[in-house]
This record gives structure tokens, C-alpha cells and sequence, in this order.
């Protein structure tokens, strides 16, 4: 399992994350050889097997749609990075 | 004061023989002496933590569970108006607004908090090499690894630096550093101690527990902290057991299971012999003791290094430089702010872990990937079912080999991923597995794990438990923080 310069690019964009130039024959050597670590899951047949997403198989509890936490906006926002007016203050989205 | 158990320490509060505020400060000069040396801790409360002392000498009626002893926390557990870091410089200048469930029930059963943990990156490490703030060393060798991802907490309780500690295990990362620093460590059942305020790595995998010098003391951080959450929903509503009274229960006649998968070639010959040592110790005990096969159990590491990156990748998808955390410099635009902040902020294995995660995930490599993983994943769990149909406990090595170097294994992220051989099968199935000390190899220790079905904590306490009552392993401390 070998990924290209390209896949590991597409890749970090999905991830939202920035790849230096410099840093992608290290990501393509590491990701590989992950890939290709896991590659051995392929050794047992897994037909007929139904996936496990939980430990428990538990099914997702309800609760009433009730509030129960109250506004605490002021508090929140004291520790984020940019905010005017109780909003998140983000670079211009639209021109 | 610091060579009591926890245990010991309660009845010396409960007899007067010192205060909370005495055993307290104690700790901080420990703490203050050996923090240089060891690193154990990336934010340490010592007024804090007096005050909540002094606030336990004056409870004279109604004393909680726990009430004065002090504890060390994972920098993962958010702590209301304390550094919260999950040993990152993403959140670096995170102080939590709101206090995880755990740190909540500590408080209430009068806990005295010393402060919170070094760790690796995100709980993302098998050696507690990846945090921000520098690596922690083992207290039995300052050139070797503690373990990780909670290394922190485990050498607090290693060099008594604290009466017990917690910590989180999303793939060995609670029995792993027990084994490596010579302490007693469980990961409960999935469900059984509250996420809620515990910093997301991977949802369907982690789970909280405690580190103590014995099972007894573990059992008591456990009493303390298990328990159904409605702000968690995954968290299991079912009675908690009585483990602390339950524990000198008798284990005659329980069977013991010997995985002859885990006990092949990579296994190191002398702790073979320690975990022989320590079977006969149980068959003495009243133990029955056979053979068992987890046939998939080779395929662990492979399925969880689908899983816990797919679920990491999805989870740290919110650290965006928007709300809280880390931002950086003069973005130019929105997608700019998201990928250069979490650029600039994650350290490699876990900007490492986003990719594998993002990768499997992706359309077209969703069903080689993640849903292949998630069936073996039921395979492994479908092993230890008919495992527990023949025995109580599963019993193994912790650990293929004791603590390795510092920089040993960190440019290998893959050797670094098979050290967790022993103890990942039990996340991926969700049942509770503890570790506790069984020897010394070449001055290390060894550390054995014990596995049993869903909420079946008490089993292994008891014999964990009983195992302790006649062996002197798990009070041995390292000589310089004797």
C-alpha cells in the first residue's frame, strides 16, 4: 500500500490540515506503512460478520426535549480566541 | 505518610494520626523535589489543593468515601477553572468552563486534588514521549518510558507522589503504564465511569479508571467514580458494585484462562517466568487454571489502528481555532484558519492519526477499511464471549517486554503500536481488565493483566486482591523515591 503525493495532499485536506513540502515524503512513508500494517486484516473472512460500532450494542438512550443547561454564552466565549457582540469572530467568509 | 496505601492512609485520617492538610502538603514537597526529574505534571495545584484539604480536616460527621485523600488527575479530565491541556499546544490556553463528571464525583467524596498529569498528546502514545510539554520518565529508570498515554498519572502513584491517581485507556493506556511503572491499574468496563468532560480521542474505546498502589485502593477510586451519567449516553445504567466491602470475597475454585496466543513468540522469556510464577501463586490461592484460544486476538492491533484513528479523526474535527484553543496568526481565510491552526497545534502522531483516520474513512476505502475493521472487531469480541464461557478470567502478560528507552520506539510509530499487543482487544471488546505487579526483570517491572466479562470489576479486584494479601510486589517502590 503505497500512497502518492497526491492522495497524502487530498488527504490532509480532508483532514483540514497543512502539509509542508518538506514533510511529504514523511507522511507518504508513515501512512503507507500504516496502511499497509492493517493491510492483515484481510487474512481472516469477515462475510456474513455484522460490523460492531459499540461495545454493548446498546441503542441510543432519549430524554425529554427539555432544556436543562442554562445560557452560559459569556462564560464559554471568555476563553475563545476572537468574539465581538456574543458572536465567533471568523475571517471573511463571503466578498 | 507516603509508604501507606491509600487504604492505610484513610484509617490514619480517621484516627487522627495526621490531617489531610499534613498529608497534603506532604505530597506537594514530593511533587516540588521530583517534578525536575520526572515530569509527571503539566499543572500542579498546591493552593488548591490545601484548600480542599483544609476543607476535609473540618468535615467531622458524614466523611465521604474518600475524604481528604489526596489524587492526581490526566490532564484529559476538564477541571473547572484549571489548565486543561490533553498535553497539547492546541489547548494550551484551555481553561476548562466546566468540570467532567469524574472530577465532580471526586469532590464529592472529599478527594483533594494535587493537580494534573503529563500524558501523551491527545492520550495518543504508548510512552508518554508525545506531549507538548516534554516527556515523563520512569521512576525505576530516568532513561526509560513510564508507559503511556498515562504515564503521568502512573508515576505519580510509582514515586508516591500521590495517594492514587486516574487516568483513561482507549488501547492498554491505563494497564500498560501500571505494568511498566509497578502499580495496579484497571480499566473498567465501557460505560461503567462517566466520559462526560473526559476529552474525546476514541468515543467507542475510551474509558476512565484508576491507578493505586494495590487493587484495595483502586477499589476505592472505583466506588467512587462508576456509576450511570445522563450527560454521557453511553454510560451504562446498571447498579455499581460493592467493591471495596466485596473485596476479601473468597476465589477458590474460580478458573483462570491462559490465551495460548499470547503466550508465543515476541513474549520476553523472563516475564514468561513471572507470569508462570504467578499462576502457581493463584493455583495456591484455590485457583483453577487452563489453556484458552483468542483465535483473532493477532488482529487487534490491525482493527484498532482503523478505529481509533477514524473515531480521533472525527472527534478533533472540533479543535478548528474558532471557539476555543488554539488560533493562528492573521488568517487569510476561513480554510486557512482551520488547517494552519490545527497545523501549527497537533504534534506529529496525532496530525498522523487525523490522516489515517480521514483516509479510511473516504469514499471508496470505507468498506476495506472501517467496516472490515468493525467486523473483526466483532470477531475479537465473540472470542473472549466463548472464553467466558469456559472461564472467569483471562489472564496474560500486560506488556511483551518491560519499559523501554526514551527514543526507542518513537520514529517507528508501528513497533510503538505493538506494545499495546496484550491490551487492546479488550477496548475494542469493551470489557474491564486490570494490571497489577508480579516481579522484576533486569530491575523492571513486570506487570500481569486479568480480563473478565462486563461489569465483573469485582472479580478481578478480589483476585487481584487476594493475590496481594500474599505477595509484597505491588509495595515495592523505586529506590529513589523511597
Amino acid at each position: 500500500m503505497a500512497l502518492t503525493t497526491a492522495e497524502i495532499l487530498n488527504i490532509a485536506k480532508l483532514a483540514r490540515l497543512h502539509v509542508e513540502e518538506s514533510e511529504l515524503v514523511d507522511y507518504q512513508q508513515d501512512l503507507s506503512a500504516i496502511l499497509g500494517f492493517v493491510e492483515q486484516m484481510e487474512q481472516v473472512n469477515v462475510d456474513g460478520v455484522e460490523p460492531m460500532a459499540h461495545p454493548q450494542d446498546m441503542s441510543q438512550s432519549l430524554r425529554e426535549d427539555v432544556v436543562t443547561e442554562s445560557d452560559q454564552r459569556e462564560r464559554f466565549q471568555s476563553i475563545a480566541p476572537a468574539t465581538a457582540n456574543g458572536l465567533y469572530l471568523v475571517p471573511k467568509v463571503i466578498e | 505518610m507516603h509508604n501507606l496505601t491509600l487504604a492505610q492512609q484513610l484509617q490514619a485520617l480517621a484516627a487522627g494520626e495526621f490531617s489531610s492538610v499534613e498529608l497534603t502538603q506532604h505530597y506537594i514537597n514530593r511533587i516540588e523535589s521530583h517534578q525536575d526529574s520526572l515530569n509527571a505534571f503539566i499543572t500542579f495545584t498546591p493552593e488548591r489543593a490545601l484548600e480542599e484539604a483544609q476543607r476535609a480536616d473540618q468535615r467531622s460527621t458524614d466523611k465521604p468515601l474518600l475524604n481528604g485523600i489526596p489524587l492526581a488527575l490526566k490532564d484529559i479530565f476538564c477541571t473547572q477553572g484549571v489548565k486543561t491541556s490533553c498535553a497539547s499546544k492546541m489547548l494550551d490556553n484551555f481553561i476548562a468552563p466546566y468540570d467532567a463528571t469524574v472530577v465532580t464525583k471526586l469532590q464529592q467524596a472529599g478527594a483533594v486534588s494535587l493537580g494534573k498529569t503529563n500524558m501523551d498528546e491527545f492520550a495518543m502514545g504508548s510512552s508518554s514521549e508525545s506531549s507538548y510539554y516534554g516527556d515523563v520518565k520512569n521512576p525505576w529508570d530516568l532513561s526509560r518510558v513510564p508507559g503511556g498515554s498515562s504515564g503521568g498519572s502512573a508515576v505519580a502513584v510509582s514515586a508516591r507522589l500521590a495517594s492514587a491517581s486516574m487516568g483513561t485507556d482507549t488501547g492498554g493506556s491505563i494497564r500498560q503504564p501500571a505494568a511498566f511503572c509497578g502499580i495496579t491499574g484497571l480499566k473498567p468496563t465501557y460505560g461503567r465511569v462517566s466520559r462526560y468532560g473526559m476529552i474525546a480521542y476514541a468515543s467507542s474505546l475510551d474509558q476512565a479508571g484508576p491507578f493505586g498502589v494495590s487493587a484495595l485502593d483502586c477499589a476505592y477510586l472505583l466506588q467512587a467514580t462508576a456509576g450511570h451519567d445522563a450527560k454521557d449516553s453511553t454510560s451504562v445504567d446498571q447498579p455499581v458494585d460493592e467493591y471495596t466491602a466485596n473485596i476479601n470475597e473468597d476465589i477458590r475454585g474460580l478458573r483462570i484462562g491462559l490465551p495460548e496466543e499470547f503466550f508465543q513468540e515476541g513474549l520476553d522469556a523472563d516475564i514468561r517466568a513471572k507470569i508462570d510464577a504467578a499462576c502457581d501463586q493463584l493455583r495456591e490461592l484455590g485457583c483453577v487454571i487452563k489453556p484458552i484460544s483468542l483465535p483473532n486476538a493477532k488482529l487487534a492491533i490491525a482493527a484498532y489502528y482503523v478505529i481509533a484513528p477514524a473515531e480521533c479523526s472525527s472527534n478533533l474535527s472540533r479543535f478548528d481555532g474558532v471557539r476555543f484553543g488554539y488560533r493562528c496568526e492573521d488568517p487569510v481565510d476561513l480554510a486557512d484558519l482551520y488547517s494552519r491552526s490545527r497545523s501549527e497545534a497537533f504534534g506529529p502522531e496525532v496530525k498522523r492519526r487525523i490522516m489515517v483516520g480521514a483516509y479510511a474513512l473516504s469514499a471508496g476505502y470505507y468498506d476495506a477499511y472501517y467496516l472490515r475493521a468493525q467486523k473483526i472487531r466483532r470477531l475479537i469480541s465473540e472470542d473472549y464471549q466463548k472464553a467466558f464461557a469456559e472461564v472467569d478470567v483471562v489472564l496474560s502478560p500486560t506488556t511483551p517486554t518491560t519499559a523501554f528507552k526514551t527514543n526507542e520506539k518513537v520514529d517507528d510509530p508501528i513497533t510503538m503500536y505493538l506494545s499495546d499487543i496484550y491490551t487492546i482487544g479488550v477496548n475494542l471488546a469493551g470489557l474491564p481488565g486490570i494490571s497489577i505487579p508480579v516481579g522484576f526483570s533486569q530491575k523492571l517491572p513486570v506487570g500481569m493483566q486479568m480480563v473478565s466479562t462486563y461489569f465483573s470489576e469485582d472479580t478481578l479486584l478480589r483476585i487481584a486482591h487476594q493475590f496481594q494479601q500474599h505477595t509484597d510486589w505491588h509495595l515495592q517502590t523505586p529506590a529513589e523515591f523511597e
